[in-house]
């Protein structure tokens, strides 16, 4: 660890055993089909077709915020009266939707069904659709299904269901082949970049980023696969890839100076590269990443903040904020806690956190207009409304949205948090 | 089926909300799925709302759906009464509460709460937003207006009272609309009763039958509601939109009529500016510039007629999402000799205007993206809304400053009358060339791009506004020297001549083009 980073004195087992609230009410989050957002534009060849309503499709051109106004890969196939009437015209309708979209754009290599509420309710099965389609559309086009339903999805779990439609058609790793490191999760590719040229220099050779940049580029997996999470939300992808024989690497997540050092560790750690050889390679990303974040830390020490749930992100967003930056945590709410996933970074939080699981909106803004914190962090339904209250806060939206995992994107996230704070200091004057 | 990539509505719903959010005092309870909370950030970061909307929803998830999905509506309805405490509530349900049929208004009757609750049935799978804005409209003026009453008698010298109909959150400069038609009004010597759905709460709406008149601003919200206090209360409506100056002259003659006091002084007094700016002899160069007209069916309809009849410009094309204002906009279509396009398939109006070749487009959001592409100037004139259709300045679309505003908003994106002509003089200026952009928009003058029609070009160039132009039919070819020439045309006339002169070659059976093809077909269209 780096000494420039002071770290905070951190009680036994920080929060991992701790108490959560858990909370059943409205939960003002999106579901799982905003992640097409970010999805479409890192797998380059796959299109997304949601199979919803008239709302699915006003969601996504909604919530991601900047209309993408060249013809996008994602689409909805609106489902309209005549489909509810019978289900077996919705799949020749369905049918004859994708014949026409595959017509128009050719160049489409893997096509994902993506259910929605109404899908799932109606039952209608994009899973045998999807092996239909790709029967007839085999081997120029692939045809997955996966569900992005805020039924079952919250929010960055729409990427968690499609990684996991997609395990199944990763070749097989030889049983006899070496050791392999897999890295899951989307990441900006100047991220993914970077990463990989810290591997190589460690000298771990065969990695792999999951999900590709293109369809036909499908990492093998086995049982000599390492998986590093890359993003906290991946509870069924690494289910999948688990069953398929692959080891999980427990590590802290790659947010911050610290959370990327031990997450290059674990992984250096089991490809028995040398200490002094890690130091070598990290060394000079880590010092100055450690340099920028204490120049931001001037800003947010002491700064007390409350996380609304969005993206999973919160809890090693709060690890990072409480550690590299001196901030209180008021409270960490987050849709949903994957306790073995973040078992590290629960007990690298201070004891005594207030954790929160789920949301009742009303009551969860009871309690924020109390704490008064100094900064929230929120969906873009509920930031300008507090804003008008007084507060200060910061889209939760933006911090899935940036590349902030990594030694040289650590400053940017502490800034992601200063920027308001300052902005609000600013106006003031 | 339907395949969409964009939308020009919303849901229903989304329309029930835009009302709801526009009044004060009620409090919506939606049925729905988690994730349709997404509708919230219409409001808040499009039209940068201070507050919330005023909506619960009950955010159903997968495990409750085997559960009583039904409680949990009632426990978030009676939640949010003694939260909120609204003088009434709407109830309703989202496309997925609509298939698991839970009735939220009979559950709702069931929780017999101390406020009138109306209960919202708006098909999710048929209808679309601006229906369910107007229904939701309807159906609270039904449940709050009261009965039929007869009205007493006004006291002499007491002004005429009216009610402005229409106005609505996330509604295309309705804010600004109000300011400006209320003030027109007052001016004429009338007074305002109510405003709604902007500003109203129950309480306002009970009052809706103390008017003499009703002003409807926008059909596609109100004339449902207009007519239902025709029928209620005898109280006639407007029909002319006042968008544009010859429609506001009218519109202010209908209200005089309506209300018994005389017009003139107010069209006398008016700061028709734009009206003597399009008489201006420097408006000459907007004459017969060809224009495409899409939006809701008030707004392109009105637009048409303002772009033709007090700009001078040719409507070219003329279209509508809104299928439930078709007719209007055929009708209008028949004005300009075109035939109108009624679709919200994004792709179908792309491929229109890149048929059309116009100069310049009034749309949507939508179009605007479109014209981007295509290289050709547009201007936004009706919803679907953007951040930007929510200036902080005050910049209404009728009356007469909207009818100002307009003639701004449209002709500053066009290339300047001697601007034009300089180009079109000395070509091949490294500034002036005819790829430039009109030189008061988009900063830094774009270099002249070097390489000639047949290689790419550099990437500096895809900056400036591409041109699109039409693939060159197969049996029809253009000759090096006319594909030269045709370069030294600007590039926003450039499409025409180029379909002008392939239109020309493919009569006479010519399977290359010249340059006395050029030449040739030029002498025939022009006129």
């Amino acid at each position: 660890m780096s000494p420039v980073i002071p770290i905070r004195a951190e009680a036994a087992g920080g929060c991992a055993d701790a108490p959560v609230l858990r909370e059943r009410g409205q939960r003002e989050v999106f579901c799982g089909l905003t992640g097409i957002i970010w999805l479409h534009r890192k797998i380059q060849d796959a299109f997304f077709l949601v199979v919803g309503s008239r709302t699915c499709a006003h969601l996504i051109q909604s919530a991601a915020g900047v209309m993408i106004f060249a013809e996008p890969r994602f689409a909805t196939a609106i489902i309209d009266e005549r489909d509810l009437a019978g289900l077996a015209d919705a799949n020749v309708e369905l049918d004859r939707v994708v014949t026409k979209l595959l017509e128009r754009r050719p160049e489409i290599k893997l096509l994902f069904l993506v259910g929605s509420c109404p899908s799932e309710v109606i039952k209608l099965d994009l899973s045998r659709a999807a092996a239909r389609l790709s029967a007839s559309f085999s081997p120029d086009v692939r045809v997955l299904n996966y569900s992005g339903s805020g039924i079952e999805t919250t929010f960055t779990q729409g990427e968690d269901a499609c990684l996991a439609s997609l395990v199944p058609s990763l070749p097989q790793a030889a049983a006899d082949s070496a050791p392999s490191l897999l890295v899951v999760g989307t990441l900006a590719d100047v991220v993914e970049d970077q990463f990989a040229r810290l591997f190589a220099q460690m000298g771990i050779g065969a990695v792999r980023f999951f999900p590709p940049r293109h369809a036909n580029e499908l990492p093998a997996v086995g049982p000599s696969t390492r998986i590093l999470l890359a993003q906290p939300f991946l509870a069924d992808t690494a289910r999948a890839l688990e069953e398929r024989g692959a080891q999980r690497l427990s590590a802290l997540f790659p947010l911050g100076v610290e959370g990327t050092t031990q997450w290059l560790q674990a992984a250096a750690t089991e490809f028995g590269v040398p200490a002094q050889t890690f130091e070598e390679v990290t060394a000079p990303a880590r010092q100055r990443a450690a340099a920028a974040v204490a120049r931001q830390r001037v800003q947010l020490a002491g700064k007390r903040i409350f996380f609304f749930p969005d993206s999973q992100l919160e809890i090693p967003l709060a690890r990072f904020l409480s550690r590299e930056l001196g901030m209180e945590l008021v409270e960490v709410g987050t849709p949903y806690l994957h306790r073995q996933h973040l078992a590290q970074e629960l007990a690298a939080l201070p004891a005594g956190t207030f954790l929160s699981e789920g949301q009742d909106v009303d009551k969860q803004l009871d309690r924020c207009r109390a704490a008064q914190p100094d900064i929230v962090v929120c969906g873009l339904g509920l930031a300008n409304p507090l804003e008008a209250e007084g507060m200060t806060t910061k889209w939760a939206i933006e911090l899935v949205f940036t590349p902030i995992q990594g030694f040289d994107q650590a400053s940017d996230l502490a800034e992601l948090f200063t920027r308001p704070l300052v902005r609000k200091l600013r106006l003031a004057a | 089926m339907q395949l969409t990539l964009w939308t020009y509505e919303g849901p229903p719903h989304v329309g029930a909300m835009r009302i709801a959010t526009a009044m004060k005092d009620v409090h919506y309870v939606l049925h729905a799925p988690q994730g349709d909370t997404y509708a919230d950030l219409l409001f808040t970061m499009i039209e940068r709302n201070q507050k919330r909307p005023p909506v619960t929803y009950t955010t159903f998830q997968a495990r409750d759906l085997g559960g009583d999905t039904a409680e949990l509506f009632k426990t978030a309805a009676r939640e949010a009464y003694e939260r909120f405490k609204p003088k009434a509530m709407m109830v309703g349900a989202s496309c997925t509460a609509e298939l698991i049929q839970d009735d939220p208004g009979g559950l709702c009757r069931a929780l017999d709460l101390p406020v009138p609750v109306v209960a919202l049935e708006l098909p999710s799978y048929q209808r679309k937003e601006n229906w369910g804005a107007s229904e939701t409209f309807y159906q609270m003026v039904r449940a709050l207006a009261g009965p039929p009453v007869a009205r007493a008698p006004r006291a002499a010298g007491q002004r005429p009272r009216y009610n402005i109909l229409g106005p609505a959150g996330l509604g295309f400069r309705h804010r600004d609309d109000l300011r400006e038609i209320s003030g027109l009004l007052t001016q004429l010597g009338v007074d305002i009763n109510v405003v709604a759905p902007m500003g109203a709460g129950p309480d306002d709406m009970a009052r809706l039958h103390d008017a003499d008149f009703n002003v409807v601003l926008y059909p596609e919200i109100a004339s449902v509601a207009a007519k239902w206090l025709t029928r209620q209360f005898g109280q006639p409506a407007t029909r002319t939109v006042p968008i544009g100056m010859g429609a506001t002259r009218e519109f202010i003659a209908e209200v005089a009529q309506l209300a018994g006091v005389d017009a003139q002084p107010v069209l006398d007094a008016a700061a028709q500016r734009a009206t003597w700016y399009a008489r201006s002899v420097d408006s000459t160069y907007l004459t017969g510039k060809r224009v495409f007209v899409f939006g809701d069916a008030t707004h392109a309809v009105a637009a048409a007629r303002e772009a033709s009849q007090e700009l001078g410009f040719k409507v070219v094309g003329i279209g509508t999402y809104s299928r439930e204002f078709a007719r209007e906009v055929r009708e209008a279509a028949q004005l300009y000799e075109v035939e109108a396009l009624i679709s919200d398939d994004y792709l179908e109006i792309e491929a229109r205007i890149i048929e059309l070749q116009p100069e310049l487009v009034l749309g949507t959001q939508m179009e605007r993206h479109i014209a981007k592409r295509a290289g050709v100037p547009c201007a936004v004139i009706s919803a679907p809304v953007h951040v930007q259709d929510f200036p902080a300045r005050y910049s209404p679309q009728m009356g007469f400053e909207g009818a100002n505003v307009m003639f701004d908003s449209w002709v500053h994106p066009l290339m300047m009358g001697l601007e034009e002509h300089l180009i079109g003089m000395f070509r091949g200026d490294a500034e002036f060339h005819e790829d430039a952009a009109p030189s008061h928009l988009g900063g830094a003058a774009m270099p002249r791009p070097a390489a000639p029609q047949n290689k790419p070009e550099p990437a500096v160039a895809a900056t400036v506004a591409a041109p699109a132009e039409a693939a060159a039919p197969t049996e029809t070819t253009w000759g090096a020297d006319a594909e030269k020439e045709l370069r030294k045309i600007p590039f926003f006339v450039r499409g025409k001549a180029r379909r002008n002169t392939e239109l020309y070659a493919r009569d006479k059976g010519l399977p290359v083009i010249t340059l006395e093809t050029l030449y040739d077909a030029k002498a025939h269209f022009s006129r």
